[in-house]
């Protein structure tokens, strides 16, 4: 297959160079009457019941704008394998704009794709790209779900009776850190004896190892389990099934736990997709960067499930209304869980850059990212 | 925590990992301990694992039935080793090339057939209580038992003694040492290997069936990573006898629940190696078990890795 599509794409390359460079001379987006054709990749299958899912279902409201056809694969690894299938999108479907929605497409391929492509519109769904670093035609759009981990938290601060919330993570990447430390942020917020213990299991869908971490933080004490896996089912069935209660994650995860679980965090990926769904119908380019919280309406939390009592639920509210009105999460400094001193000032900004490369556990997070 | 109640965390996670994870590992590979004793290697189990956790999953959706579902796994298992034994029949096939196409195509129809079953909750096989006599939560836990573990146990004793003191067990090795010795006593080769790869199968069904019904008890395409391959690759560390592959597959379970129990006691440094710790033992036993002289004396003649 890919020495299939390499021999294909060289042989379009050249005999479609002439006609193409004349035909595209200027950026493609900006042509919505003659057709956008929007390819997007995703890492798992589209309703793994988490990540993926919020995606593609978001994605309706791009189908929906006249003139645009949407193109899907699911399943791309975070290999070359990504490469390929973008440049087949770009080549073979005549893709304009390439949505890639997994943090390992960004470097180096997404960015090398970028670099050969210099027409090709493509956007990330992390927060990595920089201006100046990487190249104009790509670009990020991201929600920052860690603002809706951080109500997790807050809810889950007062539903715990062992102080001890367990949290199944898949790596130890930034977002999947922060969304880690905002857990416990929140709910030291409201708890200053709470600890949140970790457990990485090392990829984003490993189901098995997924049930053995979740049974094994329950061992530990832990009587909350929340966790940051591409498809967090198995996470939130093994903790109702053992009786303790769940946080979500991604997607609403509330009819798989009927008597345990509190509340969820969710993106609103349809918020991002129908600024891009305006810009293209405009026809104007889709912008480089795109990010928000609550502020933006971008992210959201599920709906209270029976295990989130009065209390819970007045917190969770509370801080899901400072979070609207951009009151800062971090009061600093912040210490990691080691004892070093890692973010040096008084308070930081929810969406201050020098967050989103979060490379620490904060202290009261037992666990080690090595 | 102090050391000594740490170190039993370890332990009794590691005999709940032994317990819960060792199960379908047991049965693809006392499956295809049956299917190689023939004379025939397939590789295909791992798409027949996927395949019955698929339809086991759907089935027990549809009807409520668990057990239904791991019967219906159980045959849609038993009908991907059909398929293989009756396409190795034809003359000049590999057996080994078959079962990876049969692999890819059991994948592939599972993931279509089962895109409608990723989100529904099915309702899952029961366990038994065996530790309700201990006050320990970990050790009641760890000792939450499902019958297919001990069935799973009860049939590699069962197919120990069948292989060494019954006459289709004695038909069975001869077909599988040699194929000409098979044929000069009249016994027919291919029936005998049908059966043999068909039953291979409807384990490794059951095996699937574990899986999507009780640990980790959910169906996703993500459900397997492997597992069907790894169990093949322990028939040969385990040199085709049923009970060191129940030992085999009980030491891949334990090493299985290493890395997560490590963490949870706080040993959080070096968790892919932990992670990664089956996978070492299996290789460290099977470079051990590989080398000696007797590895070579207890495969079957007819198979293709030893000819």
């Amino acid at each position: 297959m890919p020495f299939d599509t390499f021999s294909r794409r060289s042989f379009l390359q050249t005999a479609a160079a002439g006609t193409a460079a004349a035909a595209l001379g200027f950026p493609s987006l900006a042509r919505a009457q003659s057709g956008v054709t929007i390819g997007i990749v995703y890492v798992g299958p589209k309703d793994d019941f988490g990540w993926n899912q919020a995606h593609a279902v978001s994605i309706g409201a791009l189908k929906a704008t006249p003139g645009v056809k949407v193109i899907e694969e699911e399943n791309v690894p975070e290999t070359a394998a990504v490469a390929k299938s973008m440049e087949s999108m770009i080549n073979l479907e005549g893709a304009n704009l390439i949505l890639a929605t997994s943090f390992g497409y960004f470097n180096p391929f997404m960015v090398d794709v970028a670099k050969k492509y210099p027409k090709v519109t493509l956007r990330h769904a992390a927060p990595l790209w920089e201006k100046g670093k990487h190249p104009d035609n790509a670009g990020s759009y991201f929600g920052y779900l860690d603002q809706a981990h951080y109500v997790n938290g807050v809810a889950a601060g007062l539903s715990t009776k062992s102080n001890k919330i367990g949290f199944v993570a898949a790596k130890p990447i930034s977002s999947v850190l922060r969304n880690i430390n905002s857990v416990l942020w929140g709910a030291r917020s409201v708890n200053p004896n709470a600890t949140l213990q970790v457990i990485f299991t090392g990829d984003w869908a490993l189901p098995v190892r997924e049930a053995e971490a979740a049974n094994a933080l329950i061992g530990a004490g832990c009587d909350i389990l929340t966790c940051h896996v591409d498809s967090p089912k198995v996470v939130i069935e093994t903790a109702e099934r053992r009786g303790i209660k769940s946080l979500g994650h991604n997607a609403s995860q509330a009819p798989l736990a009927p008597k345990g679980f509190i509340t969820g965090a969710e993106y609103k990926w349809e918020t991002i997709y129908k600024i891009f769904a305006e810009a293209i119908a405009k026809g104007q380019p889709v912008p480089n960067l795109v990010f928000g919280g609550y502020d933006k309406d971008m992210v959201r939390n599920t709906a209270f499930g029976a295990g989130a009592e009065e209390p819970a639920r007045k917190a969770a509210e509370a801080a899901i209304a400072d979070l609207k009105a951009n009151k800062p999460i971090l009061k600093g400094p912040v210490k990691d869980n080691k004892g070093n001193v890692v973010l040096p000032n008084a308070s930081y900004d929810n969406f201050d850059r020098v967050l989103d490369g979060m490379n620490f556990l904060a202290e009261g997070v037992v666990g080690s990212i090595t | 925590m102090d050391g000594s109640s740490a170190l039993a965390t370890v332990l009794i996670a590691m005999l709940g990992g032994a317990i819960r994870v060792s199960t379908p590992f047991l049965f693809v590979a006392l499956g295809e301990m049956l299917t190689e004793r023939s004379g025939r290697i397939n590789l295909g189990l791992e798409g027949t694992l996927v395949l019955g956790a698929m339809s086991g999953y759907a089935i027990s959706y549809h009807t409520g039935s668990p057990w239904l579902g791991l019967l219906v796994a159980g045959c849609a298992g038993m009908m991907m080793g059909a398929l293989h034994a009756l396409i190795c029949r034809l003359p000049k096939v590999n057996d080994i090339a078959v079962g990876i196409a049969l692999m890819l195509f059991g994948l592939g129809i599972a993931f279509f057939l089962g895109k409608a079953y990723i989100q529904p909750s099915a309702p899952r096989l029961p366990s038994i209580p065996l530790g309700f006599w201990s006050d320990n939560p970990q050790i009641a836990q760890a000792l939450q038992i499902n019958p297919l573990f001990l069935i799973g146990i009860a049939l590699a004793f069962f197919l120990a003694w069948a292989l060494k003191n019954t006459r289709p067990g004695l038909i069975l090795r001869v077909t599988g040492d040699s194929e000409a010795a098979a044929r000069a006593l009249g016994h027919p080769v291919m029936l005998i290997r049908l059966i043999a790869t068909a039953c291979g199968g409807f384990l490794a069904g059951v095996g699937g069936a574990f899986l999507s019904l009780y640990y980790p008890g959910s169906w996703n395409e993500g459900l397997s990573s492997g597992q069907g391959l790894m169990a093949v690759a322990l028939v040969i560390f385990a040199r085709w006898d049923p009970i060191r592959c129940m030992v085999a597959a009980m030491l891949f379970g334990a090493a299985g629940a290493l890395g997560p129990s490590l963490q949870a006691i706080g040993i959080t440094q070096g968790y892919y190696f932990f992670n990664a710790a089956p996978y070492i033992l299996t290789l460290l036993l099977m470079i051990g078990s590989a080398g000696s002289k007797k590895a070579l004396r207890d495969a079957p003649g007819e198979l293709a890795l030893t000819r």
